[in-house]
C-alpha cells in the first residue's frame, strides 16, 4: 500500500516497516505514531480533522494489517564514541618499530586518529610522510599504492612538490584508460581526488567523465550490489559502496556534464540497495556480505562501512538521496552497537562510518544515551539524557519528551507524555522526578526527540521514539517478620524478627512440629515486592545445610513439616542454625542474615546399614549311633558263625590229603594260598587306607601271580586226580 | 491196633529220610553246604544288627550283606558245577570250577570293600 502526499493531502515522510515479510510504507510523523511494544505493535492514530475522511478506510486497512505484523523493537542503550574507542585505537594501531607496516595500514590508523583527535608523534609522522613520498615517486605500476599514498599524506599534511602530484596525476590518468575492474577505478580515480583535494594546480579532470561513469554503472546489478569486473559473477555490497565512492568521485572530477539520467539512475539504485538491508531487533541495520568477496572482505562491519562512506560522498557530490531516515540512524545504531572493536581493521571501520555519516548529507544521526541506567529512589537520582552526535558532540537544541513507561514483563504502558527539563551546563536532559507509579524494579523508558528548528528535521534524524531500559533500585522493607513453632497447626512458640537486622532467636523442635516463618516486604511505594531470590538456611552444627524455598503470595511465608523432612535431614538431630536470604537486583538492601538457631529432636534412623545378626553355621547333627557296647557285642556274635563253620569243618573231617607233598607243586600250593591271604590283606588295607588306583594297581599285579600260581597248583591237582581215576 | 499216620509222625520221618540222605553226600558237597550256612547265618546277624540299630550307614549293611549272599551264592553255583551227579557239568574239572569260585570270590570282596566306606 503506498500513500502518496499527493493522494492523502498532508505531509509524508515516509518509513519503511517490515515485519513478516509484510512490507508497508506507512505515513509517519504528523499522522501516525508508532507506539512499538515488545511483541505486538498498536498505531495510535492522532486525529487531524482535515483528513480525517481520507483516513477511515484505507489507513484503517493499514492499520488491520500492521496490528497483524508485529514489529519487534527491544530496548537497547547505544552509547557514542567514548574514552574507550581512544584507547582501543592507541593499542590497536601502535606500530611495531616505530613505523607502519604498509601504506595501507597507515591509512587506517590514521584516518581513525584524525576523527578521534588522538595526536600523532612526529617522529612517527615524519616516517610514514617520507614512506608515502618515496610510494608516489617510486614509479610504482600499482594505483593501489598510489591510492594509499595520497591519502596518508592527505591526512599527514605531508609536503609533496606540485611537479611529483602532477606526474602522479598523469600516471592515474593512465590507469583509469586501462581500468577493467571496480577496484582499479576505485583507486585511481580517488586517486585523483586526493590530488583535487591537495593542490588546485595541477589538472585532474577527466575528459570521458561519461563514458567512465557509464563502465562503472555497468558492473551494477539489479538488486544493487555491484561486481568487481565484467567477467567475475561475484557481487558485494562491500563492492557497491565502492563503486558509490569511485561515481561520485566521477562526478566531482568532471571537466564536462555528465547526463542526469545516469545520476537519477544510480540514485534509483542506491535505494534498491537499502531496500535488501537487514535488520536487528533493537534498530540498527546493516549490509552483511556473508562471503569473502575478490578483495579479501568479508562481514557485516566492513560492507555497512563501505555503504556508509559510498552514500555520504554520493550525497555530497551529487545531492540529497531519498534514503529514509529510521536506516540511516540504523546504520549508526549499528555501528554504535557494535562497542568497542577487537580488530584495527573493524575499528577504522566503525570509526570511519560514523564520522562519514556525522558528516553527511543525507541525514545526521543523533542518538539517546542514559548517563546512568540505575536509579536509586532512596537516593532520589534523576534520570539524565544526553543527546548526541555519534561522535560524542552535542546536537542542535531539542527537547526530550519522556512519552510512556513500561514495565518490563507486562505489555501495559502509562502514558506521560513529560517534558525533561534541559541543563546547558552539562548538556543534558534532566527528569526531575521519577513518573507516579514507577516503583523498585526493571523499566522500560520510551523517550521521544523533538527537534526545536522544524528546519533542522531536513538535516538531523532522532529516531522518533527511542526506548531505553533503566533500573529502579530501593530499599524495600520488611516488616512483619516473625519465626514460630506450630504443633499441629496451633502456634506453639513465636518469636518476632527484626529484620533485615541482626536476630538470635532460640527454638525447640521435635519432629512432629512444624516451622513457620513469614514476613512481608515493600517496596518505598508501598507496594508488595517480589524478590529474585528467598531462601531459608538450616545448618546442622556438622555442617549439613538444607536451604528451603520461601514462598511469595501476599505474605512471604514457608513452612517446614519436620514429620516429611525428617528422611532429608538424615535424622540428625541437635542444634540448627537459620538464616535467610533474600536477594534482588533491585533491591538495596538484600540481606543473608542469621536468625538464630533451633534445637531439632528427630527420631533415630532406622538401621538399614548396619551389620546384620550373625549366621552361626549349624553343622550336621552327627547320625544317632549305637552304643558301643552293643556294637562290639555283634561284632563277637558275627564271628560265631564263622566258629560254628570250623567246627562243622572239623567234624566233616576236613583233611589236607590232597595238599601236594613234592617240593615243587607244594610250593606253588603255599604261593597259591598266600596269594589268596595278599589279595585279602590288600582289601583290608584298601578299606582302611588305599585308595581305589593302588589297590586296583596292586591286585593287578598280585592277580597276575596269582594266576598263574594258580593255574600250575590247580592243574597239578587236576592231573593228580586223574592220575587216581585212571588207576 | 495201627495208630493212624499224624503229622508229626510223618514230619518225623520226613525228616529221618532227609538226613540220612543227606549223610550219603560226598563230603566236598557238604563242606561247600557248610559254608553256605555259615554265609547266611553271618548275613541273618547282619539284619538283625540293623534292624536295631538303624539302617545308616546303609552303604555298610548293603555291602555286608551282599557279600555273604554273594559269597553263598558262588558256593551253589561252586557246589552245582563240582557235584559228579549234575550231568551239565560232567566234563568240567571240578578244580576249574573252583578257581572260578576264588576268582568270582575275589573280585565280588573288592567290589564289597569299596562299597563298604
Amino acid at each position: 500500500m503506498r500513500h502518496n502526499s499527493s493522494q492523502l493531502g498532508y505531509k509524508v515522510q515516509s518509513a519503511s516497516i517490515e515485519g513478516r515479510g509484510v512490507k508497508l510504507e506507512i505515513a509517519r510523523s504528523t499522522v501516525l505514531k508508532p507506539i512499538g511494544d515488545d511483541s505486538s505493535s498498536h498505531f495510535r492514530l492522532v486525529s487531524s480533522p482535515a483528513i480525517k475522511f481520507e483516513m477511515t478506510r484505507k489507513l484503517g486497512f493499514a492499520f488491520l494489517l500492521l496490528a497483524a505484523a508485529s514489529i519487534c523493537e527491544a530496548a537497547a542503550i547505544f552509547s557514542p564514541i567514548s574514552e574507550a574507542h581512544r584507547s582501543a585505537a592507541l593499542e590497536l594501531f601502535s606500530p611495531a618499530a616505530g613505523t607502519f607496516s604498509s601504506l595501507e595500514e597507515a591509512t587506517e590508523a590514521l584516518r581513525t586518529f584524525e576523527v578521534l583527535g588522538i595526536e600523532i608523534e612526529s617522529d612517527l609522522k615524519d616516517s610514514t610522510c617520507k614512506s608515502a613520498v618515496d610510494a608516489l615517486s617510486s614509479g610504482s605500476p600499482n594505483s593501489k599504492d598510489l591510492y594509499y599514498a595520497l591519502r596518508v599524506s592527505s591526512v599527514l599534511q605531508c609536503k609533496i612538490s606540485d611537479g611529483a602530484l602532477t606526474g602522479v596525476a598523469l600516471r592515474l590518468k593512465d590507469f583509469v584508460k586501462d581500468a577493467k575492474s571496480l577496484l582499479d577505478f576505485y583507486y585511481s580515480i580517488g586517486g585523483l581526488v586526493l590530488i583535487k583535494d591537495q593542490t588546485s594546480e595541477v589538472d585532474v579532470l577527466l575528459d570521458d567523465a561519461d563514458g567512465i561513469f557509464r563502465s562503472v554503472k555497468d558492473l551494477s546489478q539489479s538488486d544493487g550490489k555491484w561486481r568487481y569486473s565484467s567477467n567475475n559473477p561475484e557481487s558485494s555490497t562491500y563492492a557497491a559502496g565502492i563503486a558509490l565512492e569511485t561515481l561520485s568521485g566521477v562526478i566531482t572530477l568532471k571537466s564536462s556534464d555528465i547526463d542526469g539520467n545516469l545520476i537519477d539512475a544510480l540514485k534509483r539504485d542506491v535505494v534498491k540497495l537499502f531496500d535488501n538491508i537487514d535488520k536487528y531487533d533493537d534498530g540498527a541495520y546493516y549490509f552483511d556480505d556473508r562471503f569473502v568477496d575478490a578483495s579479501g572482505h568479508q562481514g557485516p562491519v566492513s560492507a555497512t562501512s563501505s555503504v556508509a562512506r559510498g552514500l555520504t560522498t554520493l550525497a555530497s557530490t551529487s545531492g540529497s538521496l531519498n534514503i529514509p531516515g529510521d536506516k540511516i540512524l540504523g546504520l549508526a545504531r549499528f555501528f554504535l552497537g557494535i562497542g568497542v572493536p577487537g580488530t584495527g581493521k573493524d575499528l577504522y571501520y566503525q570509526i570511519d562510518a560514523l564520522a562519514s555519516l556525522d558528516q553527511s548529507r543525507v541525514l545526521v544521526p543523533l542518538i539517546l544515551s542514559l548517563q546512568a541506567s540505575v536509579l536509586s529512589i532512596s537516593s532520589q537520582d534523576k534520570l539524565k539524557v544526553k543527546v548526541t552526535t555519534v561522535l560524542g558532540s552535542t546536537g542542535p537544541p531539542l527537547s526530550v519528551k519522556l512519552m510512556q513507561v513500561f514495565s518490563s514483563g507486562s505489555k501495559d504502558a502509562s502514558i506521560i507524555n513529560q517534558e525533561l527539563k534541559f541543563d546547558p551546563k552539562e548538556a543534558v536532559h534532566v527528569l526531575d522526578a521519577l513518573p507516579v507509579g514507577v516503583d523498585v524494579g526493571e523499566y522500560v523508558f520510551a523517550f521521544e526527540i523533538v527537534l526545536s528548528d522544524p528546519e533542522h528535521k531536513k538535516i538531523y534524524v532522532t529516531g522518533g521514539r527511542t526506548k531505553v531500559p533503566v533500573y529502579v533500585t530501593g530499599v524495600v522493607k520488611v516488616e512483619n517478620s516473625k519465626v514460630e513453632v506450630l504443633e499441629s497447626d496451633s502456634v506453639e512458640t513465636q518469636q518476632k524478627l527484626d529484620l533485615p537486622g541482626k536476630n538470635d532467636v532460640a527454638l525447640t523442635a521435635n519432629h512432629l512440629q512444624k516451622l513457620r516463618l513469614s514476613f512481608q516486604l515493600t517496596t518505598p511505594l508501598q507496594n508488595p515486592f517480589k524478590p529474585h531470590q528467598a531462601l531459608l538456611k538450616l545448618r546442622h552444627e556438622s555442617g549439613v545445610e538444607h536451604s528451603f524455598v520461601v514462598n511469595s503470595g501476599k505474605l512471604f511465608e514457608t513452612t517446614l513439616d519436620f514429620l516429611g523432612l525428617v528422611e532429608n535431614f538424615f535424622y540428625l538431630s541437635g542444634k540448627y542454625d537459620m538464616e535467610l536470604t533474600v536477594g534482588d537486583p533491585a533491591m538495596e538492601n538484600s540481606f543473608l542474615q542469621p536468625l538464630g538457631h533451633i534445637e531439632l529432636d528427630l527420631p533415630d534412623a532406622p538401621e538399614k546399614y548396619g551389620p546384620k545378626p550373625e549366621i552361626a553355621h549349624i553343622f550336621r547333627l552327627q547320625e544317632k549311633r549305637p552304643p558301643q557296647e552293643l556294637s562290639y557285642a555283634f561284632l563277637g556274635l558275627v564271628f560265631v558263625p564263622f566258629l560254628a563253620f570250623l567246627v562243622g569243618l572239623l567234624r566233616l573231617g576236613v583233611n589236607m590229603k590232597n595238599f601236594p607233598t613234592s617240593m615243587i607243586p607244594a610250593a606253588f600250593a603255599i604261593l597259591f594260598h598266600g596269594g589268596i591271604a595278599a589279595v585279602l590283606g590288600l582289601y583290608g588295607l584298601f578299606w582302611l587306607k588305599l585308595d581305589l588306583f593302588t589297590t586296583l594297581k596292586t591286585l593287578g599285579v598280585l592277580g597276575l601271580f596269582l594266576m598263574f600260581v594258580g593255574h600250575r597248583t590247580l592243574s597239578h591237582l587236576a592231573s593228580a586226580s586223574a592220575k587216581v581215576k585212571s588207576a | 491196633m495201627v495208630k493212624p499216620a499224624t503229622t508229626k509222625d510223618d514230619a518225623h520221618a520226613l525228616f529221618h529220610s532227609l538226613r540220612s540222605a543227606y549223610s550219603a553226600t560226598p563230603t566236598n558237597l557238604k563242606i561247600i553246604d557248610l559254608y553256605v550256612v555259615f554265609a547266611v547265618f553271618t548275613a541273618l546277624i547282619q539284619v538283625a544288627y540293623m534292624a536295631i540299630v538303624g539302617s545308616f550307614p546303609f552303604n555298610s549293611f548293603l555291602s555286608g550283606v551282599l557279600s555273604c549272599v554273594g559269597t553263598a551264592v558262588l558256593a551253589v553255583c561252586l557246589r552245582i558245577q563240582v557235584n559228579k551227579e549234575n550231568k551239565e557239568f560232567k566234563d568240567l574239572p571240578p578244580e576249574r570250577a573252583f578257581a572260578d569260585f576264588v576268582l568270582c570270590n575275589l573280585v565280588l570282596h573288592l567290589v564289597i570293600m569299596n562299597f563298604l566306606g
